[in-house]
């Protein structure tokens, strides 16, 4: 069977690429340029199409179905043929998935199961970039709002501190958003 | 209280009476809570409303019919109980072709350009090349009116030019690549195209049918009937977003709330321009004004006409090359919901058509027509080529097109 992957963004269809690689009897190519995307369609010949939600070419992709349906080979929608709770998850998870008619349910689930599986893995992952990224933000804006402090105040980096613990304190907010809030208000009043 | 919909829409600027409705104060004067949904491709805004990720769906209107019939998805009815607005898309060409086609810098006239591109389109093929023009989507509008200019002119769209689809934010690169020779799209799009100096505006959709519907507001016929209450309560915010959207006073403002990053994320220098109706056309060129370029409220602009639908769907079977069928035709007409609208706005003083169809193309000059509530003056709503639709008669209709 002959798997297409489109998705603009490489490592998640390397990701989806080797998720899918313990399917017996298959063959995976991804698809990432979306220039000749057509063309590509034509020559991989695929009895299943994987493409992220977020896919601009999802509309050409689409009408090459619309076109090649009208002119050769059927190819149907995964939603004709299948439970509401199956369209969901993939939905949710940010993929949809285009089969040939009358391709085998059992085999279309797998691979569907397979690909939500990886869409939602990489989701997770980007999520913990994300976070991990925002950590960092945080620790940098501490870091240099007790500067301001320690240069404004004449005090020492342990007081500095104190001091934006005991304010997030009496205002229940996270120390972060404090030193958010110091620095904002130092650019403001012209600090650097 | 408040009730809540959850709208999907695609970063265009005909996106804007749903998002000005939410910011500035309309729907929460009705007791609705708007959120949104952002999407790049009409297939993914459309399998967000068929699966309850959104309750409504800015679309493009050929697209909900073709829902309703089944065409490339199974069948599920949609509803449109409010037209977004009329026309507001553009026909670009690559700036070499577009010099033969226009003056630079000025508006075309359809029948002159079209005559033009015919000579061009007969050369390519003497060539042995077929000119390719990209449209947003199968079942688009945009696809409907540069056919119908095209056949009008005396190019037949699937013969001798190669139509295409092609995403709008890909539009500008697939022209400075040759991948298109040109394109019907909507705004911004076009203008970017200008800025980047890959092509030339030629004409405006409005040129090709002066009223011509575009976008409208679905939903899924059950969520209709289940949530009809907020949805009225959404026609009514629009119809006060689009007073506001098309005074002149508000047109900077507006424009910066819709270039923002969760909105169109775009210039809201370009998208002035077509709220503005003031277009540039070709770049380094001087803003032309070409009145209801984009056409938001006035006339009752956003009134579903059921001859509306009709005419979409006669367009359909025209380039599905598909028989007439008149049970389809009666499905595709009662996709739009005039009835909705009417009940929307009953006892608001918002002018509301007597009558729910028309024949589309027949008025050439100011007409007052009958209404349920306050008053309403018509336009000239024509097509290009003096053609009007008849509801009453589709298959004549169609016998007599080229």
């Amino acid at each position: 069977m002959r798997i297409a992957i489109v998705d603009e963004s490489a490592s998640r269809a390397s990701i989806i690429e080797e998720g899918l690689g313990v399917l017996a009897d298959c063959e995976i190519f991804t698809v990432t340029d979306r220039r000749g995307l057509m063309a590509r369609m034509a020559e991989i010949a695929p009895d299943v199409v994987l493409i992220d939600l977020g896919n601009p070419s999802r509309d050409v992709l689409e009408e090459y179905f619309a076109v090649s349906r009208a002119l050769a080979k059927p190819i149907a929608m995964f939603v004709d043929q299948s439970d509401d709770a199956t369209i969901g998850a993939s939905i949710d998870a940010g993929v949809s998935v285009y089969v040939v008619d009358g391709l085998a349910a059992n085999r279309i689930q797998s691979i569907v199961d397979l690909a939500v599986r990886r869409f939602n893995a990489f989701a997770r992952l980007q999520a913990e970039l994300a976070a991990a990224q925002g950590k960092l933000a945080e620790r940098d804006n501490i870091d240099r709002a007790k500067r301001i402090l320690m240069d404004s105040k004449k005090i020492g980096e342990p007081e500095a501190y104190a001091e934006l613990r005991r304010k997030a304190m009496q205002s229940s907010k996270r120390i972060a958003d404090i030193a958010e809030a110091v620095v904002t208000a130092h650019e403001l009043l012209g600090g650097e | 209280m408040s009730d809540r919909l959850t709208i999907g829409f695609l970063p265009l600027v005909d996106a804007c009476l749903p998002i000005l409705a939410r910011e500035h104060g309309f729907a929460e004067a009705e007791g609705l809570d708007l959120t949104f949904i952002r999407d790049v491709s009409w297939a993914t805004v459309l399998d967000r409303l068929l699966y309850g990720h959104s309750d409504a769906a800015h679309l493009v209107a050929p697209l909900a019919i073709a829902t309703t019939l089944g065409r490339g998805r199974p069948a599920q009815p949609l509803a449109a109980p409010f037209v977004l607005g009329l026309n507001g898309n553009a026909i670009t060409f690559a700036s070499a072709l577009a010099a033969k086609l226009v003056e630079p810098g000025a508006m075309g006239d359809p029948v002159v350009a079209g005559e033009r591109l015919r000579i061009e389109a007969q050369a390519a093929l003497a060539r042995g090349q077929r000119l390719r023009l990209g449209v947003v989507h199968r079942y688009s509008s945009h696809n409907y009116k540069l056919r119908y200019w095209l056949a009008a002119s005396g190019i037949r769209p699937d013969e001798d030019v190669e139509i295409t689809t092609v995403a709008p934010p890909f539009v500008a690169d697939a022209l400075a690549t040759g991948e298109i020779d040109g394109a019907c799209v909507g705004e911004p799009w076009n203008s970017v195209c200008v800025e980047r100096g890959v092509g030339q505006i030629v004409l405006a959709t409005a040129q090709i049918w002066r009223r011509g519907v575009e976008k409208v507001l679905a939903l899924r016929e059950p969520v209709l009937a289940d949530k009809r209450a907020p949805v009225e309560k959404l026609i009514r915010a629009m119809r006060q977003a689009g007073a506001h959207f098309v005074d002149p006073a508000n047109w900077e403002a507006n424009a910066a709330i819709l270039a923002r990053a969760h909105y169109l994320d775009g210039d809201a220098g370009l998208i002035l321009r077509s709220i503005s109706d003031r277009l540039v056309l070709a770049h380094g060129h001087a803003p032309v004004h070409y009145a209801d370029f984009m056409f938001q409220h006035s006339e009752a602009a956003n009134f579903p006409w059921v001859s509306q639908a009709q005419w979409l769907y006669s367009q359909m079977v025209r380039w599905d090359q598909l028989a007439f069928d008149a049970a389809d035709a009666a499905r595709a007409a009662r996709v739009f919901r005039p009835d909705v609208y009417r009940s929307a706005l009953a006892g608001t003083g918002d002018p509301l058509p007597g009558a729910s169809s028309k024949v589309e193309g027949s008025v050439t000059q100011l007409t007052q027509v009958t209404t349920q509530q306050g008053s309403i003056t018509l336009s000239p709503n024509a097509f290009f080529d003096g053609r009007s639709f008849d509801p009453a008669d589709i298959r004549g209709y169609l016998a007599a097109l080229p």
